[in-house]
């Protein structure tokens, strides 16, 4: 019982984790219905900028404290990501508006190509390290009424939390603020939007300068797991399952198809794969998330897909 | 049509400087060695390390004088750790620079698609320490020379490094041991023979696959957690070793239980876990970090003081820097012990290369004065034995640095022959390959 | 001036549907083929048929399948790679359990098995659609690339889970030399070719394109969804899994799963889709642009900064070359999303103007 809970919390958090990258997915498909397959190597570039500005502003300033350090460098690298959407949005997209989702997803594959590129260019392609402060030992807690008591990861769990609070913040941000009513509008219908003056263009850039955020916070939670090298970006594999699963356009259900990916991934590989050999969580998750699309075939919380000849 | 003129001019600038590029690798009087890397991809840590071992130890054979006068030429290829780059690589640098002398691909996949490749060629591979277990049996496999070490090498070594650890091979009976490995040829290659030791010796083998690249290993430790094996091998390459350390920290399995093979040993798996990585040994492909041996001093003072050193230099005598650094020195050994039969001060052929590695001959004594005095021992090869050498030792972070922890170990010849022969035979039937005999070999 | 087509008159149906109505493209293309059969092999060294020509052809048919599937039908997918393992594996069995069967019918069982795989995994796609299909396509990807490693049945036990197969030989005809391997893969490309095209024209063909264009109204004109679909998963998986079999046999020889990987078949929708959807000589260019490119980047990008006089490390070219192919792919999306096909389309229109456009 006691090791069932666990795979289960295990794979919860593993799930946080995925919705953080499907979000990704999720924001800038919704408005600009674009598959952004670049989401990984956004996740990459944010990481590796991030770890490298950590570790050249103490150089660069003389600053002693890490805290002071991680920040200016978060924020740093949150600029650059601006600046990287920015330029997506002005010399990519623009040039692309209404063309069919195949082109897009073939041209986010591109800026991928060139962010990997340019990203182990400057940052170079060593393996780095993202040090936050994450707590790496693990913690046993209710050993009273489980029998062998449960082992939690704390790293795991702050991650989670971070996740939570992430989306939090982004709910609250399109729910309450003018900016967020603006990119609901334009992902309900940019016709429409643009008809009463939204400016297309600026929204896009938000979103996807938001979407850098996303990728931004993913990569230092990622990094700072697994330290930061060119793997990381082979995690927006990880996430497409999800998408599809909550739906491309839903964010509540970014959230919870990750949470079933995760659970539904790690059950199926401590329970079933033993029986048949094992390593079988990828092609499980991608399965799992079609059965549920054979059922409804928008994702879970998708838009109905209505047909008009 | 600012842009057409700008597209031509640069494809006239192009062209002109393919045409008027000196051909600068072509001159006679230079041995080439083809350089296959990876400094960029998945696996560039730990590829970019072994690359600048082995380009800076070419770079001191030069300005030590070349091969008895013969300087060496050279050019990488970057093969992004896949497969058909790898090929491509193969396929543009054989026949440059008077032909390849040697091809070192540092893939296991790289490695079976030059298996079929290189006798049509007539080029050997060097794979010390990787490549086909089987191509130990040089009657059949002609041009495969996994020198020093192959996989079954690696697992025998160390099942007997459990039982020592136990307390001798008796207590190895009903112990479980977990085999967490990349799942690849690479990773496949050590289960026949951990489970034909389980068998003999009365342990079980749990296997857990961890998929390519191995970024995601939760449910596998999770596992461990569970089934609690006495000791987990960890068969891993790249991030997915930092990866399941981490989660063995994460999961509470006692690192001083966890053993890697040498390509999971290196300071690329285990520095950014630092203290986490505290107490995971490792084998070692016979040699360590050594940044304190004479060699290394050399490359020092005679590559990187002149402003020529491939890498960083703080990275000079790093394990997999040194793998590297060994490797390019075993390819230069076969090209001497060649011209020693066929002309000194001559460029050797692959085919004479070959005869070379077959012969090598490295006692202490040459060991030693070539600067490699405690980093190797000696590496005897002949025509039904390509791999010449089967010493391992043990090594273990101390969570900043490695260090060797145990006394030499060697495989143990009863256990990996019988298999070698059998696996070998079954790929001269597939093959139609006659294998050669002993008189062929003396040719 | 030379291409004009003033004077040729098409007096019956048959001839107004041929492949190549213009003359002078009928004779341009005759002369490449003729060209590709008996020049290329003479003026060719070993490194260009090995590294890129084999290639080329190989991935092109794997192209041409996959174009049938997204350019004709409509129906993305993310999983061609997987089909092309599928080939490969099945070929792989069938000759070395089957003594005695001739190689081209190992090649076409591993095309029939692949197609019949491609059949089961295109089932969802009758309720799934779009973006979503393209991304439940890749759970073949992943479910294949799980099954070759795990079930040791199909490497034939093989220890390390890699097989390898040597000895090629149809009737009499040993291939080892690459002008051999060169002949083969072209033969078959040049008849699977011509098949496509020809299917493509006809009945089902059409009913693809229906689907693709509007599948409810299609639906409505009385085409099965079910049949369509699944024949272009079928026809489409037969195709990509003979170039699998190619791909294992003739140019890697010996291999893994990891050879037919996630990033095979991002490159063969690439190939599609800079090439042009729905156009088979658009397979051809497509898989030109995406299997030359690279290794072109890689060998002039040192020369270049030669002239410059700057020397380049290896990772830098990498890095560069990644770069360059990411920037040329947007360019090129963005001045044809129509892909290569198109452009060339248009500059046969001009060519016909030349040199009077007006």
């Amino acid at each position: 019982m006691g090791f069932f809970i666990e795979t289960l919390i295990g794979g919860l958090m593993a799930g946080m984790l995925y919705s953080l990258v499907a979000l990704g997915f999720v924001l800038i498909f919704k408005a600009s219905g674009v598959f952004n397959f670049a989401q990984g190597a956004m996740v990459l570039f944010a990481a590796l900028a991030m770890a490298r500005f950590s570790a050249w502003i103490p150089e660069w300033l003389g600053i002693d404290s890490r805290l002071l350090a991680n920040g200016i460098a978060f924020i740093l690298s949150a600029a650059l990501m601006c600046v990287v959407a920015w330029l997506i949005e002005r010399l990519v997209l623009r040039h692309l508006v209404n063309q069919d989702g195949a082109t897009l997803l073939m041209a986010t594959l591109g800026i991928a190509y060139v962010l990997e590129g340019i990203g182990s260019s400057i940052f170079g392609s060593d393996i780095y390290r993202i040090d936050v402060g994450m707590p790496k030992e693990p913690v046993m807690i209710l050993e009273g009424s489980i029998e062998g008591g449960l082992l939690i990861n704390k790293e795991d769990f702050v991650a989670a939390l971070v996740a939570a609070l992430l989306v939090g913040t982004l709910w609250l941000f399109f729910q309450k603020t003018s900016t967020g009513r603006a990119l609901r509008a334009v992902a309900d219908d940019h016709q429409a939007a643009q008809s009463i003056g939204i400016p297309l263009n600026r929204i896009w850039v938000i979103v996807w300068c938001v979407a850098g955020l996303v990728a931004l916070v993913a990569g230092i939670i990622w990094g700072s797991k697994l330290g930061v090298q060119f793997s990381l970006a082979t995690v927006a594999l990880r996430g497409l399952p999800v998408v599809i699963l909550g739906g491309l356009t839903s964010i509540p259900g970014a959230i919870i198809g990750g949470l079933i990916i995760g659970v539904g991934e790690k059950l199926s590989e401590v329970y079933l794969g033993p029986l048949i050999g094992g390593g079988i969580e990828i092609w499980f998750a991608y399965q799992l998330a079609l059965v549920f699309l054979l059922f409804r075939p928008q994702g879970l919380f998708g838009e109905k897909i209505i047909d008009r000849v | 049509m600012k842009l057409q003129q700008l597209v031509l001019t640069a494809a006239a600038l192009a062209l002109s400087s393919l045409l008027t590029a000196p051909p600068a690798l072509a001159q006679a009087k230079e041995q080439f060695f083809p350089v296959l890397v990876y400094r960029t991809g998945a696996y560039a840590p730990n590829g970019t390390q072994w690359a600048n071992g082995y380009v800076d130890y070419l770079k001191l054979v030069n300005a030590k004088g070349g091969i008895n006068g013969v300087r060496i030429s050279f050019e990488e290829c970057e093969t992004a750790y896949a497969t058909d780059r790898g090929v491509e690589c193969y396929e543009r640098l054989k026949g440059k620079g008077g032909g390849a002398t040697v091809f070192q691909p540092l893939s296991t996949g790289v490695t079976f698609a030059l298996t079929e490749k290189a006798p049509v060629d007539k080029i050997p591979l060097i794979t010390a320490g990787y490549g086909r277990s089987e191509s130990q049996n040089g009657a059949v496999f002609t041009w495969n020379f996994p020198l020093l070490g192959t996989y079954w090498v690696g697992a025998d070594v160390a099942v007997q490094h459990i039982a020592k650890k136990e307390g001798g091979v008796g207590k190895l009976k009903g112990k479980k041991i977990a085999l967490v490995y990349h799942d690849s040829p690479y990773g496949k290659e050590p289960i026949p023979i951990l489970q034909e030791l389980g068998k003999t010796h009365g342990f079980d083998v749990q296997l857990l696959p961890v998929a390519h690249p191995g970024v995601e290993q939760k449910a596998t430790w999770l596992q461990i957690r569970q089934q609690k094996p006495d000791y987990v091998l960890l068969w891993g390459w790249g991030v997915m070793n930092s990866t399941a350390l981490r989660e063995a920290q994460a999961t509470g399995y006692p690192r001083d239980r966890m053993i890697g093979v040498w390509w999971a040993g290196a300071e690329p798996d285990v520095k950014d876990v630092a203290e986490g990585a505290k107490g995971y040994s490792a084998l070692t492909l016979q040699h360590g970090a050594e940044p304190g041996s004479k060699v290394v001093k050399d490359v020092l003072d005679l590559v990187h003081a002149k402003g020529q050193g491939t890498g960083p230099k703080d990275e000079v005598g790093q394990v997999l820097y040194m793998r590297g650094l060994i490797s390019a020195m075993l390819g230069v050994e076969g090209v001497r012990k060649a011209q020693e039969r066929y002309g000194k001060g001559k460029v050797m052929t692959g085919e004479q290369v070959r005869w070379g590695l077959e012969n090598l001959n490295l006692d202490q004594k040459t060991l030693d004065a070539m600067g490699f005095a405690g980093v190797m021992r000696p590496v005897q090869t002949s025509c039904l034995d390509h791999m010449g050498s089967s010493w391992v030792r043990v090594h273990t972070w101390n969570g900043s640095k490695w260090e060797f922890t145990s006394d030499w170990y060697q495989a143990d010849e009863k256990v990996i022959r019988p298999m070698v022969m059998l696996a070998s035979g079954k790929y001269a039937d597939e093959k139609k390959i006659k294998p050669r005999t002993p008189e062929e070999c003396k040719k | 001036m030379l291409y004009r087509e003033n004077g040729q008159f098409r007096t019956s149906y048959a001839a107004d549907q041929q492949i190549f109505p213009i003359a002078q493209d009928r004779w341009a293309i005759l002369a490449i083929v003729v060209f590709a059969f008996v020049g290329v092999p003479l003026l060719v060294d070993e490194y260009l048929f090995r590294a890129i020509l084999i290639p080329f052809l190989i991935l092109s048919l794997a192209a041409i399948g996959v174009n049938i599937l997204v350019g004709y039908c409509g129906q993305i997918t993310l999983g061609a790679g997987a089909f092309m393992a599928v080939g490969a594996y099945a070929a792989y069995n069938f000759h070395i359990r089957l003594d005695g069967l001739p190689l081209l019918v190992s090649f076409l069982l591993g095309g029939c098995t692949a197609a019949a795989v491609g059949i089961f995994f295109g089932i969802p796609s009758l309720r799934v659609r779009g973006l979503y299909l393209a991304v439940a396509t890749l759970a073949a990807q992943f479910f294949t690339d799980w099954v070759f490693l795990r079930v040791p049945w199909f490497t034939n036990n093989a220890s390390s889970g890699s097989v390898s197969v040597a000895n090629l030989q149809i009737l009499s005809w040993q291939i080892e030399t690459p002008t051999d391997k060169y002949l083969l893969c072209l033969t078959i490309l040049v008849v699977f070719a011509l098949l496509a095209k020809n299917m493509t024209r006809c009945a089902i063909g059409r009913q693809w394109m229906a689907i693709r264009d509007m599948d409810v109204a299609a639906e409505v004109i009385g085409i099965r969804p079910l049949f369509a679909k699944l024949s272009a998963f079928a026809v489409s998986s037969f195709f990509v899994g003979t170039a699998g079999a190619l791909w294992g046999f003739v140019h890697l020889a010996s291999w893994e799963p990891a050879a037919f990987s996630v990033d095979r078949s991002f490159q063969l929708l690439f190939m599609v889709i800079i090439g042009g959807l729905g156009s088979i000589m658009g397979s051809f260019f497509g898989a030109a642009f995406i299997v030359i490119l690279p290794i072109m980047l890689n060998q002039f990008l040192p020369a270049i900064g030669r002239v410059f006089g700057i020397s380049i490390s290896t990772a830098g070219v990498s890095h560069a070359e990644l770069i360059i192919f990411g920037v040329l792919i947007i360019f090129f999306l963005i001045k044809e999303p129509h892909g290569i096909a198109r452009m060339w389309s248009t500059g046969k229109e001009k060519l016909r103007l030349w040199p009077f456009p007006h």
